[in-house]
């Protein structure tokens, strides 16, 4: 008996690109027939671009069945805000913005300082958030290929009452027959783009001609360079003392909130160069550009046991 | 520009018994197919020098979760990705430890391959055997046999051959039949990518090599055409006149293809009519193949939602309100007869009892043995009655319409998975 052998197999398969759109329009689909009160989160950045084109794909020419929403640190780059705002207006969908300031001025998120980065706050404002609006689910754009604790998480993900994951006592995720049972209170978070990497991110984005914030594509920035990392020089992150300013050719990889995500240097100034640049890397997404997970080893897996994304 | 050729996707996961280097050899063929990028590794060889180990520790990479690290062990799994300049591979890398058994199911039910690993000192252990099952039973068409730590049995070739005696009559007892063998080791990284010294009297393919021959389709005999409804999308307060009836039907292809023009049957309604358009995004398509997900349109206005199946007419499933299944049990509480569960199948839904019990399956000996219960990790022949009719294959023809899955509605876990064998009558 001939085995292994491709020839064997007659039937049409799909392209990788086609396979993981068509896993994900699915998996969107199960979350809006399954829940009731569902929620887009929609940031502005490249992985929840994506994850717009593929609820176009899912539910065209019908209205999007959840609205799209965005947790707010207050210091996201103005490029991507705005961004955000023209793409969910084009689309012609509802945005929600919530602000992690609006926590802080209720007093339900405190800064341990002034310059304590918000970005794990956001966790705080989602649930709060969750709660104002009774939504049952969450859709998320994070990728198992990002993180090492991501890469360990159900695609449909679920949530305690105080957002907690438990990373221990996942429920079984068999075939695509997806769980997506929750009651009040709970919550689940549905990865659609689990399985997808990097590169396919950016070889969609390329196949769909899909449109982007400009800090993606290479530009002249001021930076410093802070232990190995290039650090963007802003009003919220200014240079330190003795620190040599200079402007530099970067793009960003990741575009989150200003006090954590650092740019790479890069002349890539167009999708087709940051195919290039990307499926020749040698370092991931996270290590090159994220200013807060390098703290320590398990920092995302605690971040998500408290309700993080 | 296209970086990459496209030969598709291929699904595969480790298994076998604990500490058999299973998460190592993830490692390892990241690591020599130069998938692991610097700063990872860097990370690794910081953490394996910290814990006092001479060389990285390659298990590192998959096993993300503190308590996995603390403890050396894989708990849940894990999913990793690479490409060769072929095709892209989504890897799973399974637990060992009974414990974790329901993880290591997560992991089966999407995979094409399975590479269940044996340590060459220790032989096939009763764990080898459970994953062997449970690969088998979940219908992963492809079994890589690899036995591991070659480096440890000093390449021994008669060792290797003893244990594949083994493996193939214990497969056999099974009916598993595509089964291949490989000597490795994942620490010393021989024959995973690259061929090795030590191993001379191995003339057979790297692990690697076996991989990328292996066929992508999930399924690879022709399948009849099951299209369960996920969702209905009826854009009538659309400002476009022409949209007013519109009538989408939205759904993964589970099973076979369908074209435009082809006569289709709505289940459980029974009503029939013809494809009228096929739509991708609202762009129109010609025809939708296996795992595709596309929205249908009919000729015929017919009341269709969730949890219906479109189904070609010349070959319909069966509509049933008993199952008869192999069940595997998931949940620590067992499972009680007296309740009604919840089972979820295809887009469908139907409350659950327990008619019978048939036998449950000694593990080691492959005996069928009578019980009451099922425990955490148990293996069974179950029947069920159900409130509402499922449409059903059986799960040897058809995984996408032969399996569900059984949720505790008081918690809303998944308890258990079940494979429709037999259909009753
Ligand atoms: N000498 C030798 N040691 C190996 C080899 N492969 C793995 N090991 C070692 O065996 C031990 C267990 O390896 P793991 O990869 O963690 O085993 P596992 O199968 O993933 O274990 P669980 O996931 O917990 O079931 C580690 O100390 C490895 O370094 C090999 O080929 N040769
Ligand atoms: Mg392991």
């Amino acid at each position: 008996m001939m085995l292994f052998n491709r020839q064997q197999t007659q039937l049409k398969t799909l392209p990788h690109l086609d396979w993981l759109e068509a896993e994900a329009i699915h998996i969107m689909r199960e979350v809006a027939g399954q829940c009731s009160n569902p929620v887009l989160l929609f940031s502005g950045g490249k992985d929840s671009i994506c994850m717009l084109r593929i609820a176009e794909k899912a539910f065209r020419p019908g209205r999007f069945p959840f609205p799209l929403m965005h947790i707010d640190t207050g210091h996201n780059y103005k490029e991507v805000t705005d961004f955000r705002d023209k793409r969910a207006a084009e689309l012609g969908e509802r945005l929600i913005v919530r602000s992690v300031e609006d926590s802080m001025k209720r007093g339900t998120v405190v800064l341990k300082h002034a310059n304590e980065s918000r970005n794990k706050h956001q966790s705080v404002t989602l649930l709060e958030a969750i709660e104002e609006f009774g939504f049952d689910a969450c859709i998320g754009g994070a990728r198992r290929d990002e993180e090492k604790a991501r890469a360990k998480e159900r695609i449909m993900s679920f949530r305690d009452e105080f957002g907690q994951w438990d990373p221990k006592n996942q429920r079984p995720e068999l075939w695509d027959l997806y769980n997506a049972r929750a009651h009040k209170g709970e919550n689940i978070r549905a990865f659609p783009i689990s399985n997808w990497t990097e590169l396919d991110v950016w070889q969609y984005i390329q196949r769909e001609g899909l449109e982007l914030p400009s800090i993606y594509f290479a530009h002249q920035r001021p930076i410093v360079r802070r232990q190995g990392s290039i650090v963007p020089v802003t009003e919220l992150t200014p240079a330190k003392a003795g620190e040599q300013i200079i402007d530099l050719q970067v793009r960003f990889r990741t575009v989150g909130d200003i006090t954590c995500t650092a740019p790479v240097e890069s002349d890539a100034d167009s999708v087709e160069k940051i195919i290039a640049e990307t499926a020749t890397t040698t370092i991931t997404e996270r290590g090159a550009t994220r200013l807060d997970d390098q703290a320590s080893e398990a920092a995302m897996e605690q971040r998500k046991k408290e309700g993080y994304f | 520009m296209q970086l990459i050729e496209d030969h598709g996707l291929l699904r595969f996961l480790t298994c076998g018994s604990v500490d058999d280097g299973k998460s190592t050899l993830i490692g390892r063929l990241l690591f020599d197919s130069k998938a692991i990028l610097a700063d990872t590794l860097s990370a690794i060889e910081k953490t394996s020098l910290k814990r006092g180990m001479q060389d990285v520790d390659l298990s590192l990479l998959t096993d993300g979760l503190q308590a996995e690290r603390e403890q050396g062990i894989t708990i849940d799994v894990a999913y990793r990705y690479f490409s060769t300049g072929t095709r892209k591979y989504i890897i799973a890398d399974a637990p060992g430890h009974e414990q974790y058994t329901r993880n290591m199911v997560t992991a089966a039910s999407t995979a094409n391959l399975a590479i269940i690993l044996i340590d060459a000192r220790k032989g096939v252990q009763p764990q080898t055997r459970r994953h062997s099952y449970l690969a088998h039973l979940v219908g992963i068409p492809h079994l890589v046999v690899a036995v591991n730590k070659m480096d440890l049995v000093d390449y021994s070739q008669a060792r290797f051959e003893e244990i594949k005696a083994d493996y193939l009559a214990f497969a056999a007892q099974l009916g598993i039949q595509d089964v291949r063998f490989i000597p490795l080791s994942a620490l010393k990284g021989d024959m995973v990518v690259d061929r090795s010294e030590n191993l001379v009297w191995y003339d057979g393919d790297t692990l690697m090599e076996i991989l990328e021959a292996a066929p992508a389709a999930h399924t690879e005999h022709d399948e009849p055409f099951r299209f369960p409804v996920q969702y209905v999308c009826r854009p009538q307060d659309s400002t476009n006149p022409e949209l007013h009836d519109y009538r989408g039907f939205m759904g993964r292809v589970e099973s076979g293809s369908i074209k435009v023009g082809d006569a289709v049957t709505v289940l459980p309604s029974g009503r029939t009519s013809i494809v009228k358009a096929i739509e991708l995004g609202g762009e129109p398509l010609r025809e939708a193949i296996t795992e595709q997900s596309v929205t249908l349109l009919l000729t015929d206005e017919i009341d269709i939602s969730r949890g219906d199946m479109i189904v070609k007419t010349d070959a319909l499933p069966t509509q049933t309100k008993q199952v008869d299944a192999t069940v595997c049990w998931l949940a620590e509480a067992p499972l009680d007869r007296a309740r009604t569960y919840l089972l979820r199948h295809t887009t469908r839904e139907t409350k659950a009892k327990v008619a019978a019990i048939e036998w449950r399956v000694d593990i080691n000996t492959l005996e069928r043995q009578a019980a009451e219960r099922l425990q955490m990790n148990d293996i069974a022949q179950v029947s069920f009655k159900l409130a509402q009719p499922l449409l059903t294959d059986p799960y040897v023809d058809n995984r996408g319409t032969g399996a569900f899955i059984i949720i505790d509605e008081s918690t809303n876990n998944t308890v258990g998975a079940g494979m429709i064998t037999k259909l009753a009558a």
